[in-house]
């Protein structure tokens, strides 16, 4: 086709739509404009006005117009402006100046906006169910929903029930019986409380000011945390922004630090690695360099054992849903509550473990929920001394020489060193199980008679929340030495057997690992490639511009305080690319580089989150952070330290795409495999934000175009529906529905793969000696000590008792033998806190998501087992013994002080025969931060339990957390608070 | 017969999960539903609640969970008090306290035996769980506790009351309280995990010098001579017998294995289940 007619048919196209959608007539009319079409050299053009609402055009080049859109020639213009468009060359073009804008940012942004606005406009989402009743879709958290809307208000959030529609569920046959998954999608309370948490109390519905915060004059910044805010236009908020964001470029590179949480609201767009990752490149900022978290013992320490490096340390879990199901007699819960957070898919078929007799176990200090729904054996070690009971099993299966010795023969090395250590040999203490008895305070009788059913039965080990890793132990202060026995237990009973393997039936559904859909950590629209799994497949599958930072300083999350107070931090990073990874060091500031001016803060959840939080308080009551902004939905415990507040809406009022537990490549790699089948949510936006709120998407592309980077960022104005529309392009969805269809209806279930085809069960290649067979491109090609794809990641290529690539790095709480180290969170082994006789065990919470749920007026609030209401306050329930309250004079829903020397937090009590004497247990992380007196000097009454554990390493030469254990002192709470904080950071 | 609503509830299913608690505040929090329910308060009301019980000790301990609400009953104490045809049975057996007739009629509330009828300070108004009845006219196949529920606690039937016997009886289920003798529509099965008492125990065998778990232990328990129950031990030698009266009295246990044994133990059953601790057979 001719440019010229292209360009006049473009013109009919616009009056057609403004005739057609009395949306895009409004459109139209809100801007008087001129924009020119052109080719670069002026040859050729062709002029379209919109002037109140009418659209005027001309061929030719006008002498006069407020942009222009250029083309290097007639052929690059025939192909950019040509339907269906073609991305890849629409990018080719922008990237490669063959097309470029003239003009206003501001004003190019709404124009491009306006024409893809025109081939949208007609799209149509949602199912009328009547009555005025639109039923939407969305994901979330803690699940795909459908939400039913009246009159632009949300009536109700439901679980997903599928259709006959909807691809079928799959099938297990297994001893006998077929199992099927319920044809709908389960929620987690946090995701099936969201209404509430639209029309919280607590939304904030306005950009806000400190009260006492004047950018060009006294910042008071002493005061934050303590004073009001006032409501001002997000004119102003976004020049103050703006100027703060020139002044401290001004200061040298790097000199804006981007902080945001582990988490965020579900969708692959308003993710904080996406919108907030395109920004945050074109601004060049520092940024947060996170911590492996809730993996922590698994990615320091297990890993040297196995590699799975971009498993974070974990073990493959591929297929072993059907395996345990047929072969499996007995399930070992090791630290294993999968039945609170993540939801509730995996609970369906632990109830078939349990039809089919499946005897089940429960190690943990707190008799947890999944244990008790499931029942079994309960053994409660005293925290942190798991690796005693561990190593006790060992012990009798080396004795009694009930090991899989074949495997330990062909497919492991230093079993030998290790069986030595474990006899005592090394060390003249055998780890038998007397020894470990004055440890963990397990009956040696009862870790005999463990290990025997466990050798004599075939095993799984559901070690940690999710079977396969994370959460639980790993993530307490010996949380590496658990971990290493967690995958030597797996060794000496040779993992991937048949019935023989790890989970807890929470991971490893058969599900279609090959259908693409972009998960999260690809990034979106981040055009970061290095920082997100976004080179894998979403670069090539959505192509997009690539943006890189030209910042290369990070700080460690978990110093972020020190970095600000002291002025630098340092620790390792979480490189999962190569076990090695983990052994290079980050640390700020980095040479030629600024220091920090300004503090970028998305969402506010480190008061909750981050241990010792008190130092967060003193650092953002610090001048040596002179500016911070901090972009919320809600007021919560951090957001009254910021000097300037967004106001962000929630996802219920943008359009986002996204796939529940879809992390992407590289990171926990097929995640979904949690599900009972793959939803691909059409995030809708179900109504339109709430006061003034915007999503985070737009404010910070209202930010951009005040530095002339909207179109940039925007790729040209770009919407968030747009590029929903550019990721259902992009994935194996568009080869089997139409966005239309899809757009409308709002989810696609995934449909499951033939028998024949699913995925093998995951280790089993390992333990038949065959090359790697599990849909997983890693390790890394060049990780492999022999040919390609045989033996695992280690440098030996076998399973390691003896870690060797722990001789690299001088670490005495990871020796490469994991001998035992008793923990120093132990009343009668650490002196330094004397007079602190309980241990605090922290847990991921079970009905909120972090801090996603609690508090703000969500109806989690009114569950008595998370909070409890006294005087009109909910305070956070802690758990505790019989003879501990009795000694204390506590009841149940008494308020109750915790503290040591970091903090003071006080909790409502809940008193138990669930967790024993010497055991507290607390959840993170709190929403809210009230402090009783001075913030960071006082007692919390919010439940910032996480004030009280260390912000120590887990071992030397790492960058971990290790909030699971901790030493306190509890009493009834007397209402008077005395408590000030024993030292400074 | 006309077919009738009835809500089985399985105690043994229940997670705690709150997920019937939360899909109730999401449906009646800021919705009018005019004929059926006013708008639930912000705060307190539990029209759905879960109630807990733990049973035992250390290492034998259970924490069971109830989800309670309006029975819907027949013979409905409420509806006695009821002025002005405050309250209706409806002809499918759903239970609908009028939001705009109910108006100040606090005695709704005291009348309710199971305390499932809650008082709207701001509306003076009594509320309780309506069984969805307005979704359930809307075309909707089950209420919301029960599409919501991921482990599948309830079960809702609507049949005759010929057939929901049958299967009351075949399914051994039970109503709460049924000396109120209201005639409840809600079900409960497996509520001897919130009623009854256990006793239970670790039972230890020396052998050879070495203490050791002992499997395979019989485990009788006898009333006034009587055999009211048995059991085996399991690989960690511990045993639970289940299902005893609370209050039941005096209980003699006899534990042995092979010719290993101890002198009978006299147990008894008062309010709590029992752990009896390590029983040594000699």
């Amino acid at each position: 086709m001719k440019f010229s007619i292209i360009l006049w048919g473009l013109v009919q196209a616009l009056r057609v739509a403004a005739r057609i959608y009395p949306k895009f007539a409004d459109r139209v009319k809100e801007r008087n404009v001129i924009a020119q079409f052109k080719l670069k050299d002026n040859s050729a053009g062709r002029w379209i006005q919109f002037k109140d609402g009418k659209i005027k055009s001309g061929a030719g080049i006008h002498e006069n117009p407020d942009l222009a859109l250029f083309f290097q020639n007639k052929a690059v213009a025939v192909e950019f402006l040509t339907p269906p468009f073609d991305q890849l060359a629409r990018i080719d073009a922008a990237k490669n100046f063959k097309v470029g804008m003239e003009g206003p940012d501001e004003l190019v942004v709404w124009f491009a906006a306006t024409l893809t606005y025109m081939t949208t406009v007609g799209w149509k989402s949602g199912t009328d169910m009547g009555n005025g009743v639109t039923r939407y879709t969305n994901g979330t958290n803690g699940g795909p929903i459908f939400v039913y809307v009246k009159d632009g208000k949300i009536v109700r959030i439901t679980p997903m029930e599928f259709d006959d529609d909807d691809a079928d569920s799959w099938t297990i046959e297994a001893r006998g019986k077929k199992f099927t998954p319920p044809r709908r999608t389960s929620l987690a309370a946090h995701g099936l409380a969201l209404k509430s948490l639209v029309y919280s109390e607590d939304r904030i519905m306005s950009p806000m000011k400190r009260v006492d915060f004047d950018v060009d004059g006294e910042r008071n910044i002493q005061n934050r945390g303590k004073s009001e805010f006032v409501p001002i236009s997000w004119d102003e908020a976004l020049d103050i922004v703006v100027k703060e964001i020139r002044r401290s470029k001004a200061k040298g590179r790097g000199a804006i630090f981007a902080n945001t949480g582990s988490h965020h609201q579900w969708g692959n767009f308003g993710h904080y690695l996406s919108a907030f990752g395109r920004f945050t490149n074109l601004l060049g900022c520092t940024k947060m360099h996170g911590s492996p978290d809730s993996w922590e013992g698994w990615f320091w320490g297990a890993m040297h054992h196995w590699g799975n490096s971009m498993r974070l340390g974990t073990p493959e879990f591929y297929g072993t849903v059907e395996d345990c199901l047929k072969e499996t007699e007995m399930m070992v819960f090791w630290s294993s509550d999968p039945d609170k957070t993540y939801g509730y898919e995996g609970t369906v078929r632990r109830a078939w473990a349990k039809e089919l007799g499946i005897k089940m176990v429960h190690i943990d200090p707190y008799l947890n929920h999944t244990a008790a729904l499931m029942g079994g054996k309960w053994f409660a070690p005293k925290p942190g001394t798991d690796a005693a009971f561990a190593q006790a099993l060992c012990h009798v299966w080396i004795t009694e020489g009930t090991y899989d010795k074949e495997f330990v023969e062909n497919r492991t090395q230093g079993f030998g060193e290790w069986k030595d250590y474990i006899l005592g040999l090394l060390d003249n203490t055998p780890k038998s199980p007397e020894w470990q008895e004055a440890e963990t305070g397990i009956p040696a009788r009862d870790v005999r008679a463990l290990a025997r059913e466990w050798s004599r039965k075939k095993t799984y080990l559901g070690a940690g929340s999710w079977g396969c890793g994370l959460g639980g132990a790993g993530r307490g202060p010996m949380g590496a030495q658990w971990a290493r026995m967690m995958a030597i237990l797996g060794a000496m009973q040779g993992y991937g057997r048949p019935g023989v393997n790890f989970g807890n039936l929470q991971f490893g559904a058969p599900l279609d690992f090959s259908f693409y859909f972009p998960g999260y950590a690809e990034g979106g629209m981040s055009g970061e490639l290095t920082a997100s799994a976004n080179a894998a497949n979403n670069y090539q599958r959505m192509p997009h511009i690539v943006t890189m930072s030209t910042v290369r300083q990070s700080i460690p999350r978990k110093f972020i305080p020190e970095a600000i107070l002291e002025g630098k931090a340092s620790g390792h990073m979480t490189d999962v690319s190569t076990v090695q990874g983990q052994f290079m060091k980050i640390g700020y500031p980095a040479p030629g580089h600024a220091k920090i001016e300004m503090m970028y803060k998305y969402g506010s959840s480190s008061l909750g989150t981050q241990m010792d939080s008190n130092r967060y308080v003193k650092m953002y009551q610090s001048d040596k952070l002179p500016f911070v902004v901090n972009q919320s939905i809600w007021w919560e415990g951090e957001t009254k330290f910021a000097d300037v507040v967004l106001p962000a809406c929630t996802v219920f009022e943008h359009d986002d795409i996204g796939e529940w537990y879809n992390v992407g490549a590289g990171f926990v790699h097929h995640m979904y495999s949690m599900n009972n089948h793959r939803v691909i949510s059409m995030q809708h936006k179900c109504i339109e934000p709430l006061g003034e709120s915007k999503s985070d998407h737009d404010i910070l592309l209202e930010i951009m175009k005040r530095l002339d980077m909207g179109a940039m960022y925007s790729e040209g104005g770009n919407t968030e529906l747009d590029w929903c529309k550019r990721a259902f392009d992009s994935s194996d969805m568009s080869k089997h529905t139409t966005w239309k269809k899809f757009l409308k209806k709002g989810y696609y279930v995934v449909p499951p793969v033939s028998e024949g085809t699913r995925a093998p069960t995951g280790n089993r290649w390992f333990y038949e000696g065959r090359k790697k067979d599990t849909p997983e491109p890693y390790p890394l090609p060049a990780d492999y000590v022999g040919d390609y794809g045989e033996g695992l990641q280690t440098p030996s290529g076998k399973f390691e008792f003896v870690a060797t690539t722990l001789n690299n790095i001088d670490d005495s709480g990871r020796p490469p033998l994991n001998k035992y180290m008793p923990t120093y969170e132990d009343p009668s082994r650490n002196a330094e806190l004397e007079g602190y006789t309980l241990q605090l065990l922290t847990p991921h919470t079970r009905y909120p998501f972090h801090i996603m749920g609690d508090e703000k007026g969500c109806t989690i609030r009114d569950i008595k087992d998370h909070r409890v209401r006294v005087d009109g306050y909910e305070y956070l329930v802690a758990v505790i013994s019989g003879l501990d309250a009795e000694k204390r004079g506590i009841q149940s829903d008494d308020l109750i002080r915790l503290w040591n020397k970091r903090g003071s937090v006080v909790c409502a009590a809940y008193v138990t025969d669930r967790v024993q004497p010497g055991v507290v247990s607390a959840p993170t992380a709190s929403a809210e931060y009230r402090p009783a007196g001075e913030p960071g000097n006082s007692t919390d009454l919010g439940g910032c339990v996480n004030m009280l554990n260390s912000s120590e390493n887990m071992t030397e030469h790492t960058h971990s957390i290790k909030p699971n254990t901790t030493l306190i002192q509890m009493e009834k709470w007397t209402g008077v608070d005395t408590w000030k904080r024993a030292e400074a950071v | 017969m006309s077919n009738k609503w009835n809500l089985i509830v399985d105690v043994a299913r229940c997670d705690n999960c709150r997920n019937c608690f939360l899909a109730t505040k999401d449906e009646h929090i800021g919705n009018d539903f005019p004929g059926y329910a006013a708008s639930q308060p912000q705060k307190k009301h539990s029209w759905v609640d879960i109630k807990h019980k733990e049973r035992g000790h250390y290492p034998i301990v259970e924490a069971n969970f109830m989800p309670v609400m309006c029975n819907h009953c027949d013979d409905a104490p409420c509806m006695k008090v009821a002025k002005d045809g405050a309250i209706t049975k409806r002809a499918d057996g759903i239970i609908i306290i009028d939001p705009e007739k109910s108006k100040g009629q606090k005695a709704i509330v005291d009348a309710c035996p199971y305390g499932a009828v809650y008082w709207n300070e701001e509306k003076q108004i009594p509320q309780a769980w309506i069984f969805d009845a307005h979704l359930l006219d809307d075309g909707w196949t089950k209420p919301r506790v029960e599409q919501s529920c991921p482990t599948s606690v309830f079960r809702s039937l609507k049949i005759d009351d010929a057939e929901m016997q049958r299967i009351k009886e075949q399914e051994g289920l039970e109503v709460l309280n049924p000396e109120y003798e209201s005639k409840p529509r809600v079900y409960y099965k497996n509520l001897h995990m919130m009623s009854a008492c256990f006793v239970g125990g670790s039972v230890v065998i020396d052998i050879d010098g070495v203490e050791e778990c002992a499997e395979g232990a019989e485990v009788v328990l006898k009333q006034n001579g009587t055999e009211v129950a048995r059991a085996t031990t399991d690989v960690f030698g511990e045993f639970k017998i289940d299902k005893l009266e609370p209050q039941s009295g005096s209980y003699e246990l006899q534990v042995s294995s092979g010719s290993a044994n101890i002198p009978v133990m006299d147990v008894s059953v008062g309010a709590d289940s029992l752990y009896l601790g390590v029983i040594k057979l000699a």
